[in-house]
């Protein structure tokens, strides 16, 4: 049989933090603000996930301790980007930094146990079906949550009026701030859902992916998550069609070995950043996509006027 | 409370007393009182900087006065946001839209209003509403496929839609062609009947003089005097607002030598979404003369004026420097070649605001000796600096000072002083007065006038219609990105240009009186 | 209550103070950290800041450090300034340490005089093309440098693992990823006895006052920072954008690659797997504290070397982990940036609005 299940199967895990991670990163980019923090949040997520999980035995708790410190993570970068209106590129490569650092400083003793894996759900009667059964109907909850996540994110950002407001205070916030929408809230609100898929993102890694804590071991993915957010052009439906692509690519060295392909892994390894250069420079070519779709106000600070 | 219960209909709406808002470097409002009866359309007055945006800004809750009250229909009222003053009742058209270019005109509206409902219930309510006032817009459009003159019907439905008691419209007429205006007025004049209290913002005379019943005269932050609009001249009004008479400009005839620039079939793509293509555009221009571009925001002005400047580059024998193609050539190579310009934008584009006036002197001065081999002679740069400063009298600390520590109207006396200085053979202007108080203005309209004396070969570009009547030889429309004929001022009226400002470059020369359609209807 | 007003123009002593307000700000944490980890925070405070300092062979390590942070820090902040967001200033160091690398591996053992300015020569180059890609993209397809200069510091890691663990990997290694080491010629020389000191040093100081008078006095410099404090004023004197982004990001690519042979060639003296412990990440934020100003990127270096050094003794002296170091630098950054608020804004205490008496309005009114 060939490996087509298992290939499969493996490109939807590897998708599903990105899923996470960038679904978040839209949300907050939408709002206008630009957080270069995700790997930092990411890995952060992921140890604090793994210590809680370690600790009571529960993946719920140890998810929800890890969207907990995504949160607050963000919350720093909230405080010193919104409110002390800092350069936020340069906050978020600060977050980046310090993310990195903690994780590695927190999960020092945590290295090398491994986890069982958060177990793949059976539902009655579909996950019995050959075939199409392995094929969609036998993960782990937490794939099926990123898909309710994606509706959420979708019917909010079309439908809502709260997702109206997000998506004015990205284009004009003083505009917003002058007809009395509540700026700086909103944006607060954003950059802290982002913080909690971002955790949750990084617990995946280490509670479902490799179950297993090791240092800086989400390799850049928070990069891809934020690359995601760009090829989709902020539209959520996009940014998850372009997650399963790049799970995809991510997968590719298995499915080389698969095929028996003779390159060596470090440039099979290559292939996601590679592959991440050429979609941003595919969709960045003409200026018209990013001015017709990238929110206005992204990056730059909002200075309420007195 | 009861010592000033009077009769209804003379009870006033609106009282301001005593508002006082202190700003680092300016008061901007100083003990300032007003009061606005219900279906009375007051004007403020006041020129650039006087402090007419801050007092609305109170007004609407957007800012919170250091000292004062307001009393709104009899009752104190403390107003600390946009949403309050909406439930109050008041109502508030923005000089600079608030709207949101990528939404539509219903998604702009709900935004604003404070209750939910449906879009289609929106909808239907804003077309009714539109078509009442005689603004009809279409909700379903995006607005950044909009007019400006369009866009400021759905800052106006919007205010409508939440039956205001007083509407505050701030600069309303910059926007317009003269035709729209008396559109605008028949509507301000509805609501007023309706019971609606209008404050009119504006430094407009005529206009003040044909719509409004009553006007308070704001001077350096404080109310220099009321008057009752129709019963003025515009020299009196005048007075109130500045102090002193209006200086006048004149142009003494004199005939204009050879041609510096020429521009054959300009015609230019937009590489903004948002923007305006320009088509065939033909011109010249001779030294010794000003030739004035008129025209209402949005129809190809920020266009023409990159293509000019060679920001944005066509191609080479569209545009014409002293008969040698420049079109391909960027704004530095122009410069070698004697074109400056003065750009509408001045902080940011014209002047680096964290920078010095001297480094800034260097920005498009770096011919003058400021440059050396590679290296910046700072003390060069510095002289330079000093002496624009001197001669165009810029207030300023020095010319170690930031550019952004300066007011709008010093900067731009700068700016214009340093290009002025740079001894051009032609200048492009684009809104040369805009915000600037009317000192500044004055003084940068005669460096015009006396530079075109000299032999130079102005081209200005301004919304202002007055201005470009009073300084320029010859007047052009732009409309869509196409130009119209030019015309003597004399030649033409203000009416004929308000056609031409809708794109009919065609229509028959009835105007040629030169009547003004506004007093035609006052 | 307390409100920020912004300063009628950016304030120049809140600028110097505001890297020595962080660095307190970071201290201070460190001092609580410790406490809760039941570390005694003196001693802490000694293995991280005075221990480094100690014996010639300290200042040397010191000084060591400092080069590739300062190099790749010089690089960083002249970028920055014109609004280039190169982040992949570790990948430029790893392609610099790989070109110049491969020609210490050419000439192996020869004596020649030769190898050693073709080595530096040939760190720069890869340094420069690896910058080129970024500046290629941007100027030609308008993508984005932060996301792509990243990119291809994990494409220059993954490079040089590949390079290691096959066709450069030393055959008597014992199959330990790293090449041959390099032979006298090709290895720096020691500057300063009893250290590890290499000309390094020399060379990034040198290059720290090339770039200063560069950017204070040469009008390349003003075009640069033009470009990056108002993009619109740039384009309106008609300073070339595209020439920007290529001069900012090729002398950051040659100068990071510098610093990348100047480690592999000085105190490690072949190529392995892991060459820098984040000196090209370490540098942005060196960048920030010196201001974006050469000689204030002297001192950051200085400070960032001696967080590593500091971070090294604390691990050694007090068994915490190696990931202390990161931990700081993420510190010291954030307070970095809330210190630089100060800089356009102030801190003004306001009291809430005064209301004019109601009898009085009430006088006023009737007299109307």
């Amino acid at each position: 049989m060939t490996p087509i299940v298992p290939m499969f199967a493996s490109t939807v895990v590897a998708a599903t933090p990105l899923i996470y991670a960038a679904l978040g990163e839209t949300i907050v980019e939408k709002a206008g603000v630009l957080n270069l923090g995700i790997e930092g949040m990411m890995l952060i997520g992921a140890v604090a996930g793994f210590a809680a999980t370690l600790a009571t035995g529960s993946d719920t708790v140890g998810f929800l301790a890890a969207a907990g410190a995504g949160v607050a993570l963000s919350l720093a970068f909230g405080f010193l980007s919104l409110n002390l209106q800092t350069n936020q590129v340069a906050t978020g490569l600060a977050l980046t930094l310090f993310g990195l650092g903690l994780s590695a400083f927190v999960g020092h003793n945590l290295a090398g146990t491994p986890l069982p894996p958060l177990p793949s759900i059976t539902i009655p009667v579909l996950t019995g079906i050959p075939v199409i059964g392995d094929l969609f109907f036998h993960y782990d909850i937490m794939v099926y949550l990123s898909l309710v996540l994606f509706a959420g994110v979708q019917w909010f950002v079309t439908r809502s009026h709260a997702g109206l407001t997000l998506r004015a205070i990205g284009e004009s916030p003083t505009v917003a701030h002058a007809i009395g929408k509540p700026v700086l809230t909103t944006r607060y609100l954003a950059v802290m859902f982002g913080g909690a898929c971002a955790g949750i993102a990084g617990a995946y890694l280490s509670l479902v992916q490799t179950p297993m804590w090791v240092e800086g071991m989400s390799a850049g993915k928070g990069w891809i998550a934020l690359a995601l957010v760009v090829f989709g052009t902020w539209k959520p439906t996009r940014v998850v069609l372009g997650a399963y692509l790049f799970g995809g690519v991510t997968q590719f060295q298995l499915f080389a070995q698969g095929f028996g392909l003779p390159i060596p892994t470090e440039f099979l390894s290559m292939l996601p950043y590679a592959a991440t250069i050429i979609v941003l420079v595919i969709i960045c070519r003409d200026p018209k996509t990013i001015l017709l779709n990238q929110p206005a106000s992204l990056g730059i600070s909002f200075h309420a006027a007195a | 409370m009861d010592a000033i219960k009077v009769t209804s209909d003379s009870k006033p709406r609106l009282v301001l007393t005593g508002i006082t808002k202190r700003y680092p470097s300016v008061v901007a409002n100083d003990d300032i009182s007003l009061s606005v009866k219900p279906g009375e359309i007051h004007a403020v007055l006041g020129e650039n900087g006087a402090g007419k945006s801050t007092l609305m800004k109170i007004i609407y809750g957007i800012t919170k006065p250091d000292a004062g009250t307001i009393l709104w229909n009899g009752q104190y009222e403390t107003i600390t946001t946009p949403s309050q003053a909406r439930r109050l009742g008041i109502g508030m058209v923005f000089q600079h839209f608030s709207l949101f270019e990528t939404l539509t005109v219903w998604e702009n509206i709900a935004l604003a209003l404070d209750e939910r409902t449906s879009s289609a219930k929106l909808a239907a309510q804003i077309t009714e509403v539109s078509e009442r006032y005689g603004l009809p817009i279409d909700p379903y459009r995006l607005v950044h496929s909009m007019s400006v003159g369009e866009r400021q019907r759905v800052e106006i439905v919007r205010c409508l839609l939440q039956e205001p008691k007083l509407l505050i419209m701030d600069e309303p007429t910059s926007v317009l062609t003269p035709q729209a205006v008396l559109v605008l007025f028949e509507t301000l004049r509805r609501l007023a009947s309706e019971g609606c209290s209008i404050l009119y913002i504006s430094h407009k005379l005529d206009e003040i003089r044909a719509l409004c019943d009553s006007a308070t005269v704001l001077r350096g932050g404080r109310v220099s005097g009321t008057a009752i609009p129709k019963n003025e001249t515009n020299e009196s009004l005048a007075r109130l607002m500045i102090g002193g008479e209006l200086a006048v400009c004149t142009l003494t005839p004199r005939q204009p030598e050879e041609v510096r620039l020429e521009l054959d079939h300009l015609s230019l793509l937009t590489s903004d979404p948002f923007g305006t293509t320009l088509k065939e555009i033909s011109l010249t221009v001779r030294s010794g003369e000003i030739v004035g571009i008129a025209g209402v925001s949005g129809n190809g002005q920020k266009e023409l004026m990159a293509a000019l400047s060679g920001e944005r580059l066509s191609s080479g024998s569209m545009i014409k420097l002293l008969g040698h193609p420049v079109g391909n050539l960027n704004p530095a190579k122009r410069r070698e070649r004697g074109l400056t310009f003065v750009p509408e934008e001045r902080l940011g584009r014209g002047a680096v605001p964290p920078m010095s006036l001297a480094y800034n002197a260097l920005l498009t001065g770096s011919r003058k000796g400021m440059v050396q081999n590679g290296m910046i002679y700072p003390t060069v740069m510095r002289s330079f600096a000093k002496n624009v400063i001197e001669r165009f009298k810029v207030k300023c600390g020095d010319e170690q000072s930031a550019a952004s520590s300066l007011s709008g109207g010093n900067l731009q006396k700068y700016i214009v002083g340093r290009e002025t200085m740079l001894g051009p053979k032609m200048m492009i202007v684009g809104q040369p007065t805009w915000g600037v108080d009317v000192g500044a203005a004055q003084l940068i309209r005669q460096a015009l006038i006396d530079l075109r004396d000299q032999g130079v070969a102005l081209l200005v570009i301004s919304e202002e219609l007055d201005e470009l009547f009073i300084i320029s030889d010859r007047i052009a429309v732009i409309a869509e990105g196409r130009l119209s004929p030019s015309v003597r001022p004399a030649e033409t009226s203000i009416g004929q240009i308000g056609t031409w400002m809708s794109g009919k470059f065609d229509a028959p020369a009835g105007h040629a009186t030169g009547a003004d359609p506004l007093m035609e209807v006052a | 209550m307390f409100v920020l007003e912004r300063r009628a123009s950016p304030s120049f002593k809140m600028a110097i103070a505001s890297p020595v307000l962080a660095a307190i700000g970071m201290m201070v944490t460190g001092f609580f950290l410790f406490t809760a980890l039941g570390k005694d925070p003196i001693e802490v405070f000694y293995l991280f800041f005075v221990k480094p300092l100690s014996s010639t062979y300290d200042i040397g390590e010191l000084l060591l450090k400092t080069t590739p942070l300062l190099l790749c820090g010089l690089g960083l902040a002249m970028g920055f300034r014109a609004n280039i967001w190169n982040i992949g200033a570790e990948g430029q160091l790893t392609m610099g340490a790989i070109a110049g690398g491969g020609v210490a591996l050419w000439f192996g053992d020869s004596p020649s005089i030769a190898a050693m300015p073709l080595m530096l020569l040939a760190g720069m180059i890869g340094g420069m093309v690896w910058a080129a890609i970024p500046a290629f993209l941007r100027t030609r397809f308008n993508t984005n440098e932060i996301l792509v200069t990243l990119m291809l510091v994990y494409i220059a890691q993954l490079v040089l693992s590949w390079l290691v663990h096959g066709p450069w990997r030393d055959p008597d290694g014992q199959n330990y990823p790293q090449s041959r080491g390099f032979g006298d010629a090709e290895t720096m020389s020691v500057l300063i006895d009893g250290t590890r000191v290499t000309w390094g040093i020399v060379y990034a100081l040198g290059l720290a006052l090339i770039f200063w008078v560069v950017s204070q006095k040469t009008i390349a410099g003003f075009r640069m920072q033009v470009a990056g404090m108002a993009p619109a004023a740039a384009a309106y004197a008609g300073f070339s954008e595209k020439r920007n982004i290529w001069i900012a990001l090729l002398v950051c690519g040659a100068v990071s690659g510098l610093a990348g042979i100047c480690e592999v060639a000085g105190p490690i003296g072949r190529l392995q797997q892991q060459i820098s412990p984040g000196y090209g990440f370490a540098a942005i934020i060196v960048a920030w504290i010196g201001r974006l100003h050469p000689i204030g990127v002297i001192f950051g270096s200085l400070l960032m070397a001696l967080l590593y050094l500091g971070g090294e003794s604390a691990q050694m002296g007090m068994s915490l982990p190696s990931a202390i170091t990161g931990l700081f630098q993420g510190l010291l950054l954030f307070y970095l940036l809330a210190a630089d608020l100060f800089i356009t804004f102030k801190l003004k205490w306001v009291r809430p609005v005064e209301r004019v008496e109601p009898k009085l309005a009430v006088r006023l009114e009737s007299a109307a």
